[in-house]
Formats: C-alpha cells, sequence, structure tokens
C-alpha cells in the first residue's frame, strides 16, 4: 500500500512536470511521504516553474541516494548515522541536515478501553523483552478473561517510528522488544490495529488517531503528571516521546533548492506540516 | 561455413543433391532465419533470467554468507532481531510461520480444488462446465492485494467473533486467504490431470457396472494421481512464495506460532517489510537477501518435483 502510495505521488509529479521547468528530486522515509507531497504540491502552486517529483522507499533509501548523489533532497525521520556521513563524505558529498518538523509518538489503545494514563516505566515492562507486564488486570483495568492479556501493536523493526519509540522508550538500540509484538506495516495499520483490538495497546505518529482509537496521556515517570500528546508538550519537550523529522542537502543548499526549504521553514511550509498532523518548528 | 548456432551440426558432405538448392540464400531463408533466431532467443531467455536472478540474489547476499553467517544458527534460531545491536538473524520464526501458513492453506485448498476439478471434469456438462471453467480462471486472476484487503478487512473481525480470540491477524487469517489464492490454480491443473485419463477407462469401468463416483474413485483419481500431486505441489508453491496477502492478513508476529491463532510472519512477507528500509549492502540487507536464496531454493525444488511428477505421468500415460 505504502508502494501504491509511493507510485502514485510519482506519477502525480511527473504529470506536474511539464517541459521546460526545473526539477526538484525529494526522495526518502515514508513517514514524510505525505507530508513531503503536501509541501510540495503547496509550493508548486505559488511557484508553477518548479516541478518537485516527490517519492518513498524509507529513510535508508533517501539517505542512500544521497550518498551516491542520486537525489537533490533526502527526507528522513531519523539522523544520518556516523557511517553513513562517513560514507557520503568518502564519495565527495557533504550532507547538510534541515530540521524541518516533529513527530509526536502517541499511544493508542481501544476506545472502550478505561485507562486513564500510562508512564513510561509501564510501557517499557510491556513492551520490552523480558518486561514484567503482560495483563491488563496488572495496570487496574479489568477485561474478560479472554482479552486480560496485552496485545502488543508495534512496528516492522526498520521503520523510523520503531526506532524512535526504542531510543526513547526501550532505552537505546540495544534495547530488544518482545517478541509477541504484532509488527504491523505501517502508522495507519498500527491505529486501526488498536482500533479493532479491544485489549491492543500501540504506538503510532500523533496525526494517525481516528475515533475507534483513545490517545493515552504519558507521565514519564511514576507520580508525574501525564501529558497528552500536542503541539505545546512537544514543543516544550514535557510530552515524552517525539523526534524530529530531518531534510538533507548535498552542501549548503543554492538557488532554488534553498528557496523550497526557506519555504518549509517558513510559516507557509510550516502550516502545511501541522495540517497533516504533524508538529512545526515553532508555535504559528 | 561455421556451426549453425541453431543446429550446431556442420555442414556435411554426405548430403543429397537438392540439398544446395535448398541452401540458396534467398528471402524466405532469411525470413526464416530472423524467425527462428527470435523464437530461440525468447526460448533461451527463459533460461536465462533465471539464472540471473538466481545469481543475482547469491551474489547480493554472498558475502555476508560466507564470512559472517552461521548457517546452522539462523535456521534454528528463534530470535530475529536484525536492527537491534547486536544484531539477531534466526530465522526459525519466518520458516515455521511460512510451512505454519502453507499448511493450513492446503488444507483448505486441497478439497476446495479437488471437489472442483472433479465436479467439472466428470460430473458437469455443457454450458454449466464452461461456465464454471470462466468462474475459476477469473478467480485465479484476483490480485494478491485485494485478497490482502479481504484478509485485513472482511475475514479478521469474522475470526475476531467466531471464534472469540482477540487478534484476527493470524495463521487461520493468512491460511484461509492463502488456500483461496491457490485453488483455483490447484483445480485447473487438477482438472488437466482428470482429463488425460483415457475415456475408453470410464467406459471399462462403466460396463462393469460401477457408478460414477465409483469410477471416479477407483479409476480415475488413482490413476491420475501424479498430476493431482504436482497440483498439490504447485498451490503450496504458490502458498509459499505469496508475499502482499500474507503481510497484510497474518499479523507480522516474529515467533514461532504453537496455534493457529497466533499471529505470525513469513519469509516472504518479512523480505518485502523490511527490505526497503535496509542500507544497501549492508549486513541485514545481504540476510534478507540470504532469506530470498531460502525462498528461491524451497520453491524451485518444489516446482521440479511437480513437473517430474507430471511427466512421469505423461510417460506412463
Amino acid at each position: 500500500m505504502k508502494l501504491l502510495a509511493t507510485l502514485s505521488v510519482v506519477s502525480l509529479s511527473l504529470i506536474a512536470c511539464g517541459a521546460g521547468k526545473k526539477e526538484i528530486q525529494n526522495l526518502g522515509s515514508d513517514t514524510l511521504l505525505e507530508v513531503a507531497g503536501a509541501l510540495a504540491e503547496a509550493y508548486g502552486k505559488t511557484h508553477p516553474d518548479i516541478a518537485i517529483s516527490v517519492s518513498g522507499g524509507g529513510s535508508g533509501v533517501g539517505i542512500k541516494n544521497l550518498i551516491d548523489g542520486d537525489v537533490d533532497i533526502a527526507n528522513s525521520s531519523r539522523p544520518m548515522k556516523q557511517k553513513e556521513i562517513d560514507e557520503a563524505k568518502h564519495n565527495g558529498q557533504n550532507p547538510v541536515q534541515h530540521k524541518i518538523g516533529f513527530d509526536g509518538i502517541a499511544i493508542y489503545v481501544h476506545k472502550d478501553n478505561p485507562l486513564q494514563s500510562i508512564t513510561l516505566e509501564q510501557l517499557k515492562e510491556l513492551f520490552g523483552d523480558g518486561g514484567k507486564l503482560t495483563k491488563w488486570s496488572e495496570l487496574g483495568v479489568t477485561f474478560a478473561a479472554d482479552s486480560d492479556k496485552v496485545v502488543l501493536a508495534s512496528r516492522q523493526n526498520n521503520s523510523g517510528t520503531y526506532e524512535c519509540f526504542r531510543d526513547g522508550v526501550l532505552g537505546g538500540d540495544k534495547a530488544r522488544f518482545k517478541q509477541e509484538c504484532n509488527n504491523l506495516n505501517g502508522s495507519k495499520d498500527v491505529v486501526d490495529f488498536c482500533g479493532q483490538t479491544k485489549s491492543a495497546i500501540g504506538y503510532s505518529g500523533i496525526a494517525y488517531a481516528t475515533k475507534d482509537v483513545r490517545v493515552l496521556p504519558v507521565a514519564t515517570k511514576t507520580g508525574a503528571v501525564p501529558v497528552t500528546p500536542t503541539i505545546d508538550s512537544i514543543l516544550d519537550a514535557t510530552y515524552g516521546i517525539s523526534r524530529p523529522l530531518f531534510m538533507y542537502t548535498n552542501g549548503e543548499p543554492t538557488g532554488d533548492i534553498k528557496s523550497y526549504l526557506d519555504w518549509i521553514k517558513g510559516d507557509g511550509g510550516q502550516r502545511v506540516l501541522q495540517d497533516k498532523g504533524y508538529v512545526p518548528l515553532r508555535k504559528l | 561455413m561455421a556451426p549453425s548456432p541453431l543446429t550446431g551440426e556442420p555442414a556435411s558432405a554426405g548430403q543429397p543433391p537438392w540439398a544446395k538448392a535448398l541452401d540458396h540464400r534467398d528471402r524466405g531463408w532469411w525470413s526464416d532465419f530472423a524467425a527462428r533466431t527470435i523464437v530461440w532467443l525468447g526460448g533461451m531467455s527463459a533460461i536465462l533470467f533465471i539464472a540471473a536472478i538466481f545469481l543475482f540474489i547469491a551474489t547480493q547476499g554472498l558475502e555476508f554468507m560466507r564470512h559472517r553467517l552461521d548457517i546452522g544458527a539462523m535456521l534454528t534460531g528463534a530470535r530475529w532481531e536484525p536492527t537491534v545491536e547486536p544484531p539477531v538473524y534466526g530465522a526459525l520464526p519466518l520458516i515455521a510461520g511460512t510451512a505454519w501458513i502453507t499448511g493450513v492453506a492446503m488444507l483448505i485448498a486441497i478439497p476446495l480444488a479437488f471437489g472442483a476439478a472433479i465436479y467439472i471434469g466428470e460430473f458437469a456438462r455443457g454450458k454449466q462446465r464452461e461456465w464454471l471453467k470462466i468462474g475459476i480462471e477469473m478467480l485465479a486472476a484476483i490480485p494478491s492485494v485485494v485478497w490482502g484487503v479481504i484478509g485485513l478487512h472482511v475475514m479478521k473481525p469474522i475470526i475476531q467473533d467466531v471464534f472469540g480470540v482477540q487478534v484476527g491477524l493470524n495463521v487461520l487469517n493468512a491460511g484461509i486467504i492463502l488456500g483461496l489464492m491457490a485453488a483455483p490454480i490447484m483445480a485447473t491443473i487438477a482438472e488437466d490431470a482428470l482429463k488425460a485419463v483415457p475415456d475408453s477407462y470410464r467406459e471399462a469401468a462403466e460396463a462393469l457396472g460401477a457408478t460414477r463416483w465409483q469410477v471416479v474413485w477407483k479409476v480415475v483419481l488413482p490413476h491420475a494421481r501424479p498430476g493431482l500431486s504436482a497440483a498439490v505441489l504447485l498451490g503450496i508453491g504458490r502458498a509459499f512464495g505469496e508475499t502482499i496477502a500474507v503481510l497484510m492478513a497474518s499479523g507480522h508476529r516474529l515467533m514461532v506460532p504453537e496455534s493457529i491463532f497466533d499471529s505470525a510472519a513469513t519469509l516472504t512477507a518479512t523480505i518485502a517489510a523490511e527490505l526497503g528500509e535496509a542500507a544497501v549492502g549492508g549486513d541485514h540487507y545481504q540476510m534478507l537477501f540470504v532469506l530470498g536464496l531460502l525462498l528461491f531454493v524451497i520453491t524451485f525444488t518444489i516446482n521440479l518435483l511437480a513437473d517430474w511428477l507430471v511427466r512421469g505421468r505423461r510417460k506412463s500415460a
């Protein structure tokens, strides 16, 4: 399904790309695919002479293309690793990082789940390998016996959301998830799964909330005030699980690429980002 | 003259006197030569592509497989954690998940496919038979992503309600979807196998007073057995190699399933889910190609076995 989305965005941008237009290649993170497409579309309305072709494939794919010098702007939902920066330098590229916004990772449960809030420690015990929490009754929630077992909705092991949750909640890249996790293949899939499974708990971007799920406020530690993920709580870092979103260019951008990135970081682009459910760099 | 690439035979001295006249290179000769070359290239391309794909998969994962992978530990390891430090590449959950789902798929597909083949081949007549055959062909043409959506949105709530389980994306769901996907192909091949049984056998059995069902059960089915086995094997190959529908319906849990209500992950689904984000040339990337190689070897063996069975039947017939 992600592939389909990628293809459709690519073909749309191909149609939009008339003769004589200057083209900017933009590819990478699937998390950023939708918002990157919206940004390109909005920018195209005011700059009809620039064609921006957007495609997905994943943060790793975008960075790989940047290292090989095959793309103008690479999207990534994680910072480049030192190994990747070294490889790029070796190839004569000079990756420059541009922070374009933030994504909050919300904890989702079924809409009928009475749980009021959860702490980071509880999340670690639920999702982390060797964690002791396995039943809803241990969290003070009474379900029928057949649904007392907590069903864990996670992501496939190379998604940016997976890495962000692992690093932020389980404690770094050496931490392991429980094997019992259902590894779903998209941000939306996690939310759908929680909406249809009464005993499920999962994590996904805040942009994906639906009426079938509830977003749990998260307390950074036992006894602390639980915080709901909002633009304010993510910007002032009182909400515990969020991550910056990046675009990378080769060297300091110039010309059309610079104008585009400046627009994204400016109010126009940030408003598009906010409308798509992500958190802008500053309060608009 | 150099030996022809098409026949491989050098021009021999002992040709009849009219051979030279036939060898006259006019337009007809050249068009014949061009047509033969194109057809030859087409025929050879199948082998060429198979070899090229095999080489590509093998070389992508070779360096990692030779230097840093313990194949025994890979085949028996129960944890698949390629992006954690240090990474663990145990493929047992994936192999077991694939085997479970394929097993359930066959339990569903075999009765369906054989039932359909026997009815169409032995009982249905005239227009009804033609319509049924068209129906089966259309069923085989449904894209797998559609089956995946059916698993995700139709089968999932049904399984949750009927069996009272919490997670409807599991071995049973993927197995039913795969079974329904494999059944049309199996039915078509099985029907061919039944058709290949000479009518004289049926007539002989009927002349001895056998009922229609007795003819099918005692005469036609035993005689068609190699072809039916081939149908099953090709169905298994289909189920083994299917990707997107399983990815959507299986729940993708990286654990050896203990019952049909457990979520599971397959080899194909894992490759599809992880390859996009794996750094090209890295260990994880190469490991996914090793999984691909494993899959290739398994499906290749299954198809070869099926082919051998079909040939065996033709020879004995």
